[in-house]
């Protein structure tokens, strides 16, 4: 299956990009993106939980995924 | 109740003008603004970027949430993203309730859920040129010296 992974603010600096497709096999989880996203050259900006959403709610590490979902990659967030 | 991020200017009437009541005893009004250093280093300006659709339908959980436990549906909230300049504000919260008690507390919610929760984030710029994503989580430095 393929996902959309979504980068944000320093993460997207740093890793020259804004979303990445990743196709991983059926059961993985918030935590196998996780895995390779921090694998990609500049990837270990990524702390080992970030926070993640999946299809835009706040997600946890072992979250099973489905194709075609969208998992965001969360920095610390600095609204207000 | 209405909640909006937005990349114009805030205008802090009409929101004010949208939780008006005649059963409203107190109306409490938030802002945060772009103030001109942090951490000792003097900011000229913030640039906020945004998960948009996520930011969008976070915010009005935020909201939805204050409402039920504060007991009052006259609260609006918008946050700005893209370029601010030095003194704008970033975010505006307009509660109104029937006794300031809650009104004060629903607003402070409010701004704590949107500091924890909100996908989004800022690049400050400094005087010399260069700038920097914000991370909260940091710990700031500041001595006596700086």
């Amino acid at each position: 299956m393929t996902v959309t992974a979504l980068l944000f603010a320093s993460y997207a600096d740093v890793l020259q990009r804004e979303s990445i497709e990743i196709a991983l096999p059926n059961g993985a989880t918030v935590r196998d993106v996780v895995a390779h996203v921090r694998a990609m050259p500049g990837g270990d900006i990524l702390p080992p939980s970030p926070l993640v959403a999946v299809n835009q709610e706040y997600a946890r590490p072992d979250a099973v995924l489905a194709s075609g979902d969208e998992i965001a990659i969360i920095p610390p967030v600095a609204g207000g | 109740m209405r909640t909006a991020i937005v990349d114009d200017v805030i205008d802090v009437e009409s929101l004010l003008a949208e939780v008006e009541r005649d059963s409203n005893g107190a109306t409490v009004l938030f802002m945060g603004t772009v103030r001109d250093q942090n951490n000792g280093r003097p900011v000229t300006g913030i640039e906020y970027a945004c998960y948009g659709p996520m930011a969008a339908r976070e915010l009005s959980s935020i909201c939805t949430e204050t409402a039920e436990r504060f007991a009052t549906l006259d609260i609006v909230v918008e946050h700005r993203v893209g370029h601010l300049a030095v003194g704008e504000a970033s975010v505006a919260i307009a509660v109104a309730h029937a006794r300031r008690g809650s009104a004060y507390e629903a607003s402070r919610y409010i701004i704590e859920q949107i500091k924890r929760r909100l996908p989004i984030w800022k690049r400050e710029e400094y005087t010399d040129g260069t700038r920097e994503w914000v991370d909260p989580t940091a710990v700031a430095v500041v001595g006596p010296e700086s």
